[in-house]
């Protein structure tokens, strides 16, 4: 076999990789968001986070705007604080927002409902480190059916 | 009779340390010898063809069936809990985690290893690697290296094409088959599938077993005992010592990358 067939052949295969590797990134990794370098970052506070990981997608209305980066226990009041980083490209939230843990399906992973709030005057947007106030807590399983067995009695 | 035994305990650790120490003396000369780019890099790719190309279909066929055996029983598994929606994270990060890296380097180590040994080592029994070195040419940068570095650049694209291919090897048996929404396959496995935690580690375990096993494939043929039955000997260890180490590095590597 002269070596043309062979450059050819190993050309053939390395493009081949080259080819799946991209499959692998975007179509099962799906690459186009990891948030690096075009997102802003918000804080929330919550009572219980549930589930809820890093990595957990920010939805408004089923869409997902950005994810969980960090989560850790305020020092101070001892609550979980979830930092949020969200798609630059979804920058206009007014600070009347409020923060839901919602879980997909009944047993499925819990995600952060974004609900937008009002917009008047006096309402500033979202900017870059911001704190969202208003938010509700993971809906815990265990907690539902402790009280409803609480109070049955 | 203690102290034999104490001695022949100390006669097989000396062997061993000093088996590895020739081991690392064979790689270091391999790897930063000074590479001569006109004169390696046709030998290179002819390696790259040896190993890598004819490689390609036993890693395209079994990375095709893994994937449909995996769609299959994750599938039967997961319909009892109505979670077949979760059969296409369940493909792809055994794949891409486990699967793809691991069954590369042990078929790569039966395919491309044990041939690998065979050849140096009946190099070495023919004694063309003596009457290179006769010739003045580095055996060591004429037949290893190009071989070493061959077999590490083309393992991690095996493993990236077994991957791939096991992952449509799962959405042929999960959707085509068995009836998984497509959607929900491709949905459930983009959210749960890191491109850094899960991708870019699956390739980088893949470059380790390459390393390990070309390490343990090359020193076994370059270290032969020069008869038909040394390389028949060495060409077996090649296969079992790869396989081993591979596993063995896998849960190492698994454990540093997924444990904390």
């Amino acid at each position: 076999m002269n070596s043309r067939k062979i450059e050819l052949l190993v050309g053939v295969f390395v493009a081949f990789a080259i080819g799946a590797f991209f499959v692998l990134a975007f179509k099962v990794a799906n690459a186009g968001f990891t948030g690096s370098g075009d997102t802003y970052t918000l804080y929330a506070d919550f009572e219980n986070i549930g589930g809820l990981r890093p990595r957990s997608p920010v939805k408004v209305g089923g869409v997902v705007v950005g994810r969980v980066a960090a989560i850790e226990l305020d020092k101070q009041y001892y609550t979980p604080r979830v930092r949020l980083e969200i798609s630059r490209q979804y920058d206009n939230f007014p600070e009347t927002s409020s923060l839901v843990i919602l879980t997909s399906g009944l047993l499925g992973e819990q995600y952060l409902g974004l609900q937008p709030g009002f917009i008047d005057d006096s309402v500033h947007l979202l900017q870059d480190g911001d704190l969202i106030e208003d938010t509700r807590s993971a809906m815990v399983l265990e907690e539902l059916i402790g009280q409803f067995l609480f109070n049955r009695n | 009779m203690l102290l034999d035994r104490v001695q022949r305990l100390g006669a097989t650790t000396l062997q061993s340390i000093a088996g590895l120490g020739k081991a690392a003396l064979m790689l270091a000369g391999a790897v930063f010898g000074k590479p001569n780019v006109r004169k390696g890099l046709p030998l290179l790719i002819k390696q790259l063809y040896v190993v890598g190309v004819l490689s390609l279909l036993i890693i395209l066929v079994s990375g095709l069936f893994i994937g449909m055996v995996l769609g299959l029983q994750g599938y039967t598994v997961l319909v009892k809990f109505g979670a077949e929606g979760m059969l296409g994270p369940l493909v792809a990060l055994s794949l891409l985690r486990e699967l793809g890296p691991v069954v590369t380097a042990l078929l790569f180590a039966g395919r491309a290893g044990s041939a690998l040994t065979a050849e140096i080592g009946l190099m070495k029994a023919t004694e063309q690697l003596s009457s290179m070195e006769m010739m003045a040419v580095d055996p060591l940068r004429r037949i290893i290296a190009p071989r070493f570095w061959a077999g590490v650049i083309s393992m991690p694209l095996l493993a990236i094409i077994f991957t791939a291919v096991g992952i449509l090897g799962g959405h042929l048996v999960g959707v085509d088959w068995l009836g998984v929404d497509a959607g929900s396959y491709w949905s459930s496995m983009q959210a749960n599938v890191d491109l850094h935690q899960d991708v870019f580690n699956g390739i980088i375990k893949s470059i380790v077993f390459a390393f390990v096993v070309m390490a343990i494939a090359l020193h076994k043929g370059f270290d032969a005992v020069p008869t038909s039955e040394g390389i028949a000997k060495a060409t077996t260890e090649t296969v079992v010592t790869a396989s081993l180490a591979v596993l063995a590095f896998d849960f190492v590597l698994t454990a540093l990358m997924f444990g904390g």
